[in-house]
């Protein structure tokens, strides 16, 4: 029997298991399925593990239902930015082809214990770095909505991947909206947690006091149970504290007593209409289910993206001094001696965007700019920590669009860095301030998905992904794209 | 006792020529905790290349760093046996710098909020001079990997054809401790870190062995002339034994009086010294200056030491050997160059007052512990610890002298038959009849018989020759193979003597 | 705006190195990105504390009990170039 994965839910595949309807296996053909007649298309896919994700499912196959885990069997992608041990890990760069880490990272750990099967690793920007996946060195991923245009980035794959059906959730990082700004651009659900909720060892370093894994989902049910399985403290991560109380499996369908404050430094004519126009749409949705919303205004998040590309290509230089081609990944074929080897390594393995980047936080930190830049930015945090705070001492969630534009065309921002960066202006405080954020589908403008960012205080996951939920199943926005199988 | 007050004021050591050395050392020592600084690899010596070594320690991709609550003890203690004052709040920073030895590319370090700061170490020099160095700062950093360089004929960094890392001791925590500039002289700067040394050595936290690198020193070095600002500085390394520290020193601040001599000027660089030729040369490399670009370490939070913590740790401090020294002249009253030498060596120390406490003769104890025991321990290339006699069975012997047993003279022996048997004293006599001869009884005849058999001598001594005694005992001691209890024999020749006139 | 000599000396220091070609991109790009971050020095933020780290924790520490470590081949496997269980690197120069 085959199954159509388009449209179905993790929670769905779950039922279908526990219920005999389907088997491990069947289930992780069918994706596979999807995976064959549609990723020529999309792209979504660097890797995919055909032989070890049947090998798995048919593991799980022979386990007596009775004595599974309950999420075992079901499949999920993972970014190309977790270390799988046995598999290649590229983040989607030159300088790590060829890498095969010797170690799971914590998260993907905790995913093979609870029995999930993985489909392969999915594309991204190089490092995490850029908001389209264009910065891929190995692949475009498509839009599955329009494959004239971007996904979205950095967790561009894992959008398309779900959007398209190829699996039915995935694991992705958001650093400043990597993968809320994806979610909304492919009309998935994306979820980025508290800093600290969720351990990054193993998880390819890009910010340090920014990334965060979260997942990519159809629907918030989905989010929030990937969430509880991947939360926790970590002793490998000594940034970890973990969730307060579990997401569990939101039911709410009420915004009863809640407030919603707008942020009004997040719209405006920098917006295209038709997002402004959904948006304004989701916020009466908002209060047909009883919730109050007021505009509010945060005046320093407007200094947030400047703060933001201060900050992480600063943490980045360092953390990408590591790719010297001694102990892994990419070595230049011949050299003459060591400061060349490290130079024309460097030079060869990393895509122009990285070195911008690496470039910038390099002159940041260095000699005589510290203090003007690096130390100015992390002053500009506190204020746009304290502003948030201020917020939610009137607020219980915080609410704007999650990008100002929908899907734009691949090649139509990738030569103008600092257009592109402007788009994660919504996304970008809330890493700064190391809070909870999540996009759900809102509505569409041409076509074209666009989604809506709720905000809420630190470890207040459970609370928001509540709230979330009642807005998702009053919008019951469409999520699954017409997107034709192609076959070859 | 004089003591120097501080970096800016003279320091009081001039050379003939009129220059004044100005020296600051930066010493690292490698703690011996179980553990890596930021992994769970063991920390271990001798080891295959990459044997050592996890995802952490070998900068992979993703992985992170988890700081070993040991290391903080050890750099706390450290810092309080250096009087220094604890940070309340301590971060880490990175420090980036490209080298094959240091995988993530920066090392993970301390900056400008490090564990310990404002200490000293007071230095007793040969002379009885005492030198108060001021401590600026201890901090807490992982070690780099080891390098070899291969294909070249000496071994060293020029000339070799590529170079090979091996990653086992890259993360091991290393301590470090920066002075301030007071020290003026190579013989100082030794003195220094000797002192230092043996300091760390007693609180257990490190070998501080300088030939197998748990104990580093590079120095900076400049000259000036007395009350004058302080000269350009120049950073000297590469001296790995104390010998090589004070022959470092001294080759680099002549190079310095020359410069100066001739007109030039110093330049501030690095200067490598080499112990083949005992020469130092700068590093003319084509690296320049380093910006090490530190910020904060974002991987790491913050660690507050409140003051119960260093209540704790400073109360299960041992005696440290300044606080011993005095406390053994005082208490047991031996002179100062005796209460070093037990209070510098602290299981020779400890030896010292275990046999006291036994025998209740603190002179005699140390007399035969900084003597025969010493001997003996530095012949066998053992410590206090593992010596085979021990402090009770030493005392066990010095009771048989005491009260007439054993002679003094054959104690020796005795003691080195106990050494190498492992048997009591009181066992080893036996075996051996070596029991000292008290008994009046039986030397009376072997006397009466001596000086029956020397009248010439006999009679020179009763003229008041007292010094002839000598020969008589001599006799009396070949006789008896120097069992005989010497005052029992002294006191029967002289009443012999005596007697037999006339 | 950024000089030509510093880009040069910045690109040193990370070990990266543009052609002619990339130099002529990437200096007025940088000089755009880091004329846009430049804004914040102009606030006063002299009363506000820089937030270096993203949680408020403190003393995360670990017992010093030994883990596993890889095998040579584990930490080898990867390296481009291996010699007697060492990584190899060309002369330093």
């Amino acid at each position: 029997m085959s199954v159509d994965t388009t449209g179905l839910t993790a929670y769905r595949c779950r039922e279908l298991l526990a219920g005999g309807e389907v088997s491990a296996s069947e289930l992780t053909r069918a994706y596979l399925d999807r995976v064959a007649a549609v990723d020529e298309a999309v792209g979504s896919f660097l890797l995919v593990d055909e032989a070890g994700a049947l090998a798995a499912a048919a593991a799980v196959d022979a386990k007596p239902l009775a004595e599974r885990l309950p999420w075992e069997g079901v499949p999920i992608g993972l970014k190309d930015i977790f270390c799988v041990t046995d598999m290649e890990t590229t983040c989607a760069s030159r300088i790590l082809k060829g890498y095969v880490p010797p170690f799971d990272a914590t998260v993907v750990a905790k995913l093979r214990a609870a029995g999930l099967i993985f489909l392969g690793k999915l594309n991204m920007d190089e490092f995490a770095m850029g908001s389209s996946t264009e910065n891929s060195a190995f692949a475009i991923t498509r839009n599955p909505w329009d494959l004239e245009r971007v996904p979205g980035g950095s967790s561009g794959g894992s959008a398309a991947c779900v959007a398209a059906g190829e699996a039915p959730w995935a694991l992705g990082t958001d650093t400043g909206g990597s993968i809320r700004q994806p979610a909304s651009l492919c009309g998935v659900v994306g979820l980025k947690p508290t800093y600290g909720a969720v351990s990054r060892y193993g998880v390819v370093a890009f910010a340090s006091s920014l990334d965060q894994v979260g997942p990519l989902t159809r629907d918030v049910k989905d989010a929030a149970a990937l969430l509880d399985l991947v939360a926790g403290r970590d002793p490998r991560d000594s940034t970890t504290i973990g969730l307060s109380e579990p997401a569990g499996r939101p039911e709410r369908t009420d915004l009863e007593g809640l407030r919603f404050g707008v942020i009004k430094e997040f719209g405006g004519d920098a917006f295209d209409a038709g997002v402004s126009d959904v948006f304004a749409s989701a916020v009466d949705g908002v209060a047909a289910l009883g919730g109050v919303c007021e505009e509010v205004s945060l005046p320093s998040v407007e200094r947030g993206i400047a703060a933001y590309y201060l900050i992480a290509p600063s943490e980045a230089s360092a953390n990408l001094a590591r790719f010297d081609g001694v102990r892994y990944g990419h070595r230049v074929a011949a050299s003459d001696d060591l400061y060349e080897m490290y130079v024309r390594t460097r030079s060869e393995g990393f895509g122009p965007e990285v070195k911008r980047r690496i470039m910038i936080g390099t002159y940041a930190l260095s000699a005589g700019y510290y203090d003007a830049y690096y130390a100015q930015a992390q002053r500009t945090r506190t204020l746009i920590i304290k502003d948030f705070e201020q917020a939610f001492a009137r607020y219980d969630f915080l609410i704007s669009p999650t990008s100002p534009t929908p899907a734009f065309k691949i090649g139509e921002r990738i030569d103008d860095p600092l257009t592109m960066y402007l788009s994660d202006l919504c996304t970008i405080p809330v890493n700064l301030a190391a809070l909870p954020g999540i996009s759900i589908p809102a509505g569409f403008a041409a076509g074209l998905p666009v989604g809506l960012q709720i905000i809420g205080p630190h470890f207040s996951e459970r609370r928001m992904l509540e709230a979330a939920h009642a807005l998702e199943q009053r919008l019951q926005v469409d999520t699954v794209p017409p997107l034709a199988e192609v076959t070859r | 006792m004089s003591a120097n007050s501080g970096s800016a004021s003279s320091h009081g050591a001039s050379r003939p020529d009129g220059w004044e050395a100005v020296i600051g050392l930066e010493i690292h020592v490698q703690l011996s905790t179980r553990t890596k600084m930021f992994c769970g690899c063991e920390v271990s010596f001798g080891d295959p290349p990459n044997t050592r070594v996890c995802p952490v320690c070998l900068g992979h991709p993703g992985v992170l760093p988890v700081t070993n609550e040991k290391a903080i003890e050890y750099a706390t203690r450290i810092a309080l046996a250096l009087d220094c004052r604890i940070a309340e709040r301590t971060i880490f920073h990175r420090k980036n710098y490209f080298y094959p030895d240091l995988p993530k590319g920066y090392q993970i370090s301390q900056y400008d909020l490090p564990l310990g700061i404002g200490g000293h170490l007071d230095v007793e020099m040969e002379d009885g001079e005492t030198v108060r160095v001021g401590i600026t700062r201890v901090h807490l950093e992982e070690d780099a990997g080891k390098l070899v360089h291969a294909g070249g004929t000496t071994g060293r960094i020029d000339g070799a054809d590529y170079s090979l890392v091996d990653f086992n001791r890259g993360g091991t925590p290393l301590v470090e401790i920066v002075s301030e500039p007071d020290i003026s002289t190579p013989d100082q700067a030794r003195a220094f870190l000797n002192q230092l040394r043996i300091l760390v050595q007693h609180l257990g936290v490190s070998d501080v062995n300088m030939e197998e690198g748990s104990l580093r020193c590079d120095a900076n070095v400049s000259i000036r002339r007395p009350g004058d600002p302080f000269g350009t500085k120049t950073e000297l390394k590469n001296m790995n034994s104390f010998r090589f520290l004070h022959r470092g020193l001294e080759a680099e601040i002549e190079r310095q009086v020359e410069s100066l001599d001739s007109g030039e000027r110093v330049v501030q660089e690095t200067v490598h010294f080499d112990p083949a030729t005992g020469m130092v040369s700068s590093l003319r490399s084509k690296e320049e200056a380093h910006d090490y670009r530190y910020f904060p370490e974002p991987d790491l939070p913050p660690v507050e030491l409140d003051a119960a913590y260093v209540e704790r740790v400073r109360s299960a401090l041992p005696e440290l050997p300044p606080a011993r020294r005095a406390r053994i002249i005082e208490q047991y009253g031996l002179p100062a160059k005796d209460a070093a030498l037990l209070a510098d060596n602290r299981p020779l120390g400890d030896y010292f007052e275990a046999v006291t406490a036994s025998t209740g003769d603190a002179r005699t104890a140390a007399n035969w512990v900084l003597g025969d025991l010493s001997a003996y321990l530095n012949a066998a290339g053992v410590p206090a610890t593992e010596c085979p006699v021990s402090a009770e069975a030493l005392a066990e012997m010095l009771g048989l002298v005491r009260d007439g047993t054993l002679s003094g003279k054959m104690a020796k022996e005795v003691f080195e038959a106990m050494a190498s048997t492992g048997k009591g004293a009181r066992t080893v006599v036996d075996e051996k009849g070596m029991g000292q001869i008290s008994d009046a009884g039986e030397l009376e005849a072997i006397v009466a018989r001596i000086v029956e058999a020397n009248p010439g001598p006999a009679e020179e001594f009763r003229q008041g020759r007292d010094r002839v005694l000598g020969f008589f005992v001599g006799q009396v001691m070949k006789e008896t193979k120097g069992q005989a209890n010497p005052q029992v024999v002294n006191e029967l020749l002289r009443e012999h003597l005596s007697d037999s006139g006339g | 705006m950024i000089s030509r000599e510093e880009v040069e000396h910045v690109a040193r220091l990370a070990r990266l190195h543009f052609s002619e070609e990339e130099l002529a991109r990437l200096q007025p790009e940088l000089g755009q990105i880091i004329d846009y971050v430049h804004q914040l020095a102009e606030l006063d933020l002299s009363g506000l504390e820089v937030t270096s780290h993203a949680v408020a924790l403190k003393n995360v520490l670990r017992s010093d009990v030994p883990e596993a470590s890889l095998t040579q081949e584990e930490a080898t496997r990867n390296g481009p170039a291996v010699e007697r269980g060492q990584f190899v690197v060309p002369r330093i120069g």
